[in-house]
């Protein structure tokens, strides 16, 4: 496994503690564990806490991830169950 | 809208200010509930939700919320600036897009829900204080979020948000795939909201149609039939509960015809406030009598509305200046307004509600809509009758006068019967036809009935000339009646026979005066004769009156003489 470019930034959106987003934070965490040999930068945010950013990022759909860094900019929706998807849509499936 | 929301214990209306559906709805739709409108793509959902926000902040002093899932809020912006309700500006404050379309980049990984969008609006909603929201449209939760199960849930958080919320709302829905099917992803939609509308657009021959229905409304009467709807210069309108009743109170007033002869025949004039069909072939001079009409209602200083559908405007006032029939000064001093309209380009309903406008700007006394039967062209049949009652229904509550003519398609005097039914809600029906005898057309104008008058049942000749329109009596000869060259010839006999009677006449009067004298000069001998009989009787009486007397006197006389007293009687022999 090659060590990834270390400017990997990841921002979670979630909603409080409701089923998806926390579902999403533990399988965030499990999976840059163990894909990741850097740990990227991860900022979550509360849309329920912080409802303006949300607005202003515009984030409908809770849980959202965006990969920040590198660009281009990319968005995963969901709890992040379908781990296949979240590697292809971050760069990690190499 | 005149009407004042109704208000019953727990629901109180949010005014839409769409022309039509307050009225259907009896004052708008359930304030802080949900109301869903259903409809296939450019039926007017965006719309009909976004004129509602508009109506709220501009004249409700309720801000609102436009959640944009389908389009971009800039592209609705833009669509809707034909419609002047200069969102711009009321974007500042009052009126607030929320762009929530998913990205073209998206990807899914697992469920999620919409905690993250209604956290935003309640957000919003909070800074703006705003009142009115609309989602449009919630079949865009299926492209997110796959599942219907999914679906259902987020719908159902979504309802239970806005419940709580208390913001008047407004989701809508493609139908009827999603909805009406029991497959459907949507299908409990309607069972979840207060109130829901269903809007339906076809085209029929080229013509476009489009409708509106109340579908349900939790705890509120409601118009259930659907109501036909047009997108116009100032979004939706809707032809609503038209009243169906005439004005208050029956005006007894006469309006003239501006045809003297006319005006004799039906003993005065039209009733004021009433509706006049005047039915007839091509050429029969409806537009004439028409004109006649609105030239003496300008001339009497009232407003009129003239509505064409077969000319121009121009050309009508041309065409009536040959019969002395001058509109050009009431056109230009603001009395008159003549509208062209086309019958081709738009549904019978867009010409209703536009006819509607203009009786709103320019409140005539009398409108005139010249042929009505126009409204029933290019597919509109099955409707041009409910327009045309309604038009009718409406310019009566008003106490406008209407005259509406229309075209009968078959020349013959006794077709009568308009194409649309007209007939059966016009108070005055006057039928004009041509009579073809001895190789001459000659107009004829009938009364066919007219309500609450009493008129002449007799056919009339029409004759146009450069002073106007007159009514000669006609000749009714052996059950028919005489026109034209017929009835010239037809007057001279008359005439040549009258000198006739005069000469008899006097021939009978001579004679009889001679056999008068005769007779005088008969029973003057006859009384002399009398008189003499009389004396003679007379005369007869007292001789022997005297007679009687002179042998009375005599008897008893002898009686005297040969009483037994008498010394010197002497026995009889």
């Amino acid at each position: 496994m090659s060590p990834r470019p270390a400017a990997l930034h990841l921002r979670l959106y979630i909603a409080g503690d409701s089923p998806n987003s926390q579902m999403a934070m533990q399988r965030l965490q499990a999976f840059c564990a163990q894909h990741c040999s850097v740990p990227p930068v991860i900022e979550v945010i509360d849309v329920l806490r912080a409802p303006a950013k949300a607005l202003e990022d515009r984030v409908v759909l809770t849980p959202t991830l965006v990969r920040v860094q590198p660009a281009p900019t990319r968005r995963v929706v969901g709890n992040l169950a379908a781990e296949a998807a979240l590697a292809r849509a971050l760069d990690l499936d190499g | 809208m005149a009407r004042a929301p109704q208000r019953s214990p727990g629901l109180i209306k949010a005014p839409t200010g769409i022309t039509g559906l307050d009225e259907i709805t009896r004052g708008g739709l359930p304030q802080g509930r949900t109301t869903l409108i259903a409809g296939g793509p450019g039926s007017g959902k965006t719309i009909l939700g976004l004129q509602a926000l508009v109506h709220g902040a501009t004249t409700q002093n309720e801000p609102g919320i436009f959640v944009a899932f389908e389009e971009r809020a800039d592209r609705i912006v833009s669509n809707a600036a034909s419609f002047g309700w200069d969102l711009p500006a009321l974007q500042r404050r009052k009126l607030f897009f929320l762009d929530a379309q998913p990205s073209p980049d998206l990807v899914h990984t697992g469920e999620s829900d919409i905690h993250g969008l209604l956290a935003a609006i309640e957000a919003r909603v909070r800074t703006m204080r705003a009142k009115r929201i609309v989602f449009d449209s919630l079949d865009i939760l299926l492209t997110w979020l796959g599942d219907p199960t999914l679906v259902q849930r987020e719908v159902g958080r979504l309802h239970d948000w806005l419940l709580e919320s208390g913001l008047t709302a407004i989701v809508t829905a493609r139908a009827p795939d999603q909805l009406a099917s029991p497959s459907g992803v949507l299908q409990f939609l309607p069972f979840l909201v207060d109130c829901a509308v269903g809007l339906e657009h076809t085209v029929v021959t080229g013509v476009s149609q489009r409708n509106l229905r109340v579908m349900k409304y939790r705890g509120s009467g409601f118009a259930e039939s659907a109501a036909p709807m047009i997108i116009g210069e100032r979004g939706i309108e809707v032809a609503g509960d038209l009243p169906v009743r005439g004005p208050a109170r029956a005006s007894t007033a006469r309006v003239s015809t501006g045809i003297t002869d006319l005006d004799d025949m039906l003993s005065g004039g039209y009733h004021e406030g009433s509706s006049a069909l005047i039915t007839g072939s091509p050429g029969t001079a409806k537009t004439t009598l028409a004109g006649a009409f609105v030239q003496a209602t300008c001339a009497r200083g009232d407003r009129a509305l003239f509505i064409s559908f077969d000319s121009e405007p121009a050309e009508i006032v041309r065409n009536l200046a040959s019969v002395n029939i001058r509109l050009t000064r009431h056109l230009r001093e603001g009395r008159l307004l003549m509208e062209s309209r086309s019958a081709l380009s738009a549904s019978a309903e867009s010409q209703l509600l536009a006819i509607r406008r203009l009786l709103d700007t320019h409140r005539p006394a009398v409108l005139v809509i010249d042929p009505v039967s126009a409204l029933s062209k290019q597919g509109n049949e099955t409707t041009g009758f409910g327009v045309a009652e309604r038009l009718i229904a409406l310019a009566k509550s008003r106490g406008i006068t209407v005259l509406c003519t229309s075209l009968l398609g078959d020349a013959s005097p006794h077709g009568e019967g308009s194409r649309i039914h007209v007939s059966t809600i016009a108070d005055t029906w006057i039928h004009l036809s041509y009579h073809v005898v001895a190789g001459e057309r000659n107009r004829a104008l009938t009364i066919v009935k007219s309500r609450g008058t009493a008129h002449s049942n007799q056919v009339r000749e029409m004759t146009l000339g450069a002073r106007g329109v007159r009514l000669a009596d006609v000749y009714a000869a052996e059950g028919e009646v005489l026109m034209g060259a017929l009835r010239a010839q037809r007057e001279a006999e008359e005439q040549a026979k009258a000198v006739r009677r005069d000469a008899e006449r006097a021939r009978r009067a001579v004679q009889a005066e001679r056999v008068g004298a005769e007779l005088r000069a008969r029973i003057a001998s006859l009384q002399e004769e009398l008189a003499l009989r009389t004396a003679e009787l007379e005369l007869a009486t007292a001789v022997d009156a005297a007679a009687e007397d002179v042998r009375r006197k005599d008897r008893r006389e002898r009686v005297a003489a040969r009483r037994p007293h008498h010394p010197r009687s002497e026995p009889p022999a």
